[in-house]
């Protein structure tokens, strides 16, 4: 394996096994190959049930592949340290909401082991990145919803991480808070960092990333750069996906 | 060990800011004076007996409060969601028991010396002698046995689904073994087999808690344990809190986790 890649995947399968005896194992993700570049912006594709947040799970170590290997940075994702470069933010945020923005990013400065002298420094950088700063001293469960998320992007920032992988980061948000979550991902982009995220939002993704995987039944149906696919198949992001899915208006509704 | 520190600090706060701390603040002004009102009756017997119930309803509501507050450690994470955030991040799942495991012990220590504390002052305001060392010691190993408690509803919370089942068989289980744990070797010599082998299995195989229960030493003005017994209690109490801590770790890192 090329262990300069963030993300390296070699035929994965996820099974779950199933409560009831004599049931089969349901598969949510199978034979799936993936290597994401770095400094690339790669969207995961897929409609509910694909094996998106699943493979995201593998990565994140939560989910121990039934087979193949997941790697990020050369590490398996199974190790802790392998995360040590990482940032995640998951779809819908919860933290400690006992505790101020402040206490929970120092918290989570102390988990990655930032050295005292630049605890400060650090967190004085996300909050400002993400616009909270005037709230830092505040209860997290008195924040609004976009407050939280805000919240929840600079947990995932806090260790100045080479790969953050967000899941539906822009789930939830208004207008303006999608806004900025589109700017930070393009400001890391600039800053030569590499993000994998998931999203429903089709257009958002065609304007931000640079390679996308459309996965569904957990299999991986295509992956390439969003220019060449949609060059290709000389159509737009959404129609591309609904023919890769094979939706048919009317048939399917309720697993889109 | 900084992470698990981290994670211990953020169990004491939690308690803090949900206000379980001044409950327990409240209980033991109450059994305090409690204690304190058998001055008046200037009876030893009346004094020996508010302090014997006074220590007894602080035995009851320290097991209450290691019981509860490890059982919804884990479970509160999944439920909230917030162990996602947290495992996302580089520490294994050992250390997020280990931390959790510190930080209820070390509230659970926190409760018991403003107990004993107030338990001391009370004492020396009616004229007692300080008894320093007997109190150290009956604190000492009251905690030591909270350690066992914690880590034994640790690893349970992760067997059990649900928290409250958690709590009432861990309950079930401490209670069993501080009323019936001396006695359940005596018993088995008279039982017919196998039934003898099962009690006997039990007896050597099950923390025995009543070792930690110095209460008469306080109530009765008894002379000190040996130091060299309450060292033994100590690293008897060290290697079954490992044990449960060893089993919960396991659990748990083969616990799939659904984001």
């Amino acid at each position: 394996m090329n262990t300069n890649h963030p993300i390296e995947i070699r035929n994965l399968w996820v099974e779950y096994p199933s409560p009831k005896r004599g049931v089969p194992p349901k598969t949510a993700v199978a034979e799936l190959d993936l290597e994401i570049r770095q400094g690339e912006i790669f969207g995961l594709l897929g409609p509910n049930g694909a094996g998106k947040t699943t493979t995201m799970n593998v990565l994140l170590g939560f989910v121990h592949a039934t087979t193949g290997e997941a790697k990020i940075f050369g590490r398996t994702a199974r190790d802790p340290l392998a995360r040590q470069r990482l940032g995640y933010l998951p779809e819908l945020t919860y933290y400690y909401k006992f505790l101020t923005a402040d206490e929970l990013l120092y918290f989570y400065t102390e988990i990655f082991g930032i050295p005292k002298s630049q605890r400060e420094k650090r967190i004085n950088e996300v909050l400002q990145l993400v616009d909270l700063e005037p709230a830092r001293k505040r209860l997290i469960k008195t924040y609004s919803k976009g407050m939280q998320q805000r919240v929840g992007l600079a947990q995932a920032l806090i260790n100045n991480p080479d790969l953050l992988i967000l899941d539906e980061p822009t789930s939830g948000l208004d207008p303006v808070g999608r806004m900025q979550v589109r700017e930070v991902i393009q400001r890391l982009k600039n800053e030569g960092k590499t993000v994998l995220f998931s999203s429903h939002e089709l257009g958002e993704v065609e304007t931000v990333c640079d390679r996308v995987a459309i996965l569904a039944d957990g299999r991986l149906k295509v992956l390439g750069a969003v220019d060449a696919l949609l060059r290709e198949h000389n159509c737009g992001l959404e129609q591309l996906f609904l023919r890769v899915i094979g939706y048919q208006p009317g048939l399917h509704p309720a697993s889109i | 060990m900084k992470i698990i520190f981290a994670i211990a600090k953020i169990v004491l706060k939690e308690l803090v800011r949900r206000k379980d701390a001044y409950v327990l603040l409240i209980i033991t002004v109450l059994l305090t004076l409690l204690s304190g009102s058998a001055h008046f009756f200037g009876d030893m017997k009346m004094v020996r007996y508010v302090k014997e119930l006074c220590l007894l309803l602080v035995w009851v509501s320290s097991i209450v409060i290691a019981v509860t507050l490890a059982a919804r450690q884990i479970h509160a994470e999944r439920e909230s969601r917030t162990l996602f955030s947290l495992l996302a991040k580089p520490l294994s799942r050992n250390q997020v028991i280990l931390g959790k495991f510190l930080g209820c012990w070390l509230a659970c220590g926190a409760a018991l010396f403003v107990f004993y504390a107030f338990f001391v002052v009370t004492a020396v305001s009616r004229g007692e002698h300080w008894r320093l060392a007997e109190n150290f010691q009956a604190l000492w190993l009251h905690w030591i046995m909270l350690g066992i408690i914690v880590a034994m509803v640790m690893a349970g919370s992760l067997l059990f689904a649900a928290p409250s089942s958690n709590s009432t068989i861990c309950f079930i289980v401490v209670l069993g073994i501080l009323m019936l744990g001396r006695h359940l070797g005596k018993l088995a010599i008279h039982m017919a087999e196998p039934y003898q082998t099962v009690a006997l299995a039990i007896y050597y195989v099950m923390p025995h808690l009543e070792f930690y229960d110095l209460r008469d030493l306080i109530i009765h003005d008894w002379p000190l344990v040996k130091w060299n017994v309450v060292g033994i209690a100590t690293l008897y109490g060290a290697t079954y809190a490992g044990l449960f801590l060893g089993l919960a770790c396991i659990l748990f890192r083969y616990k799939p986790l659904n984001a």
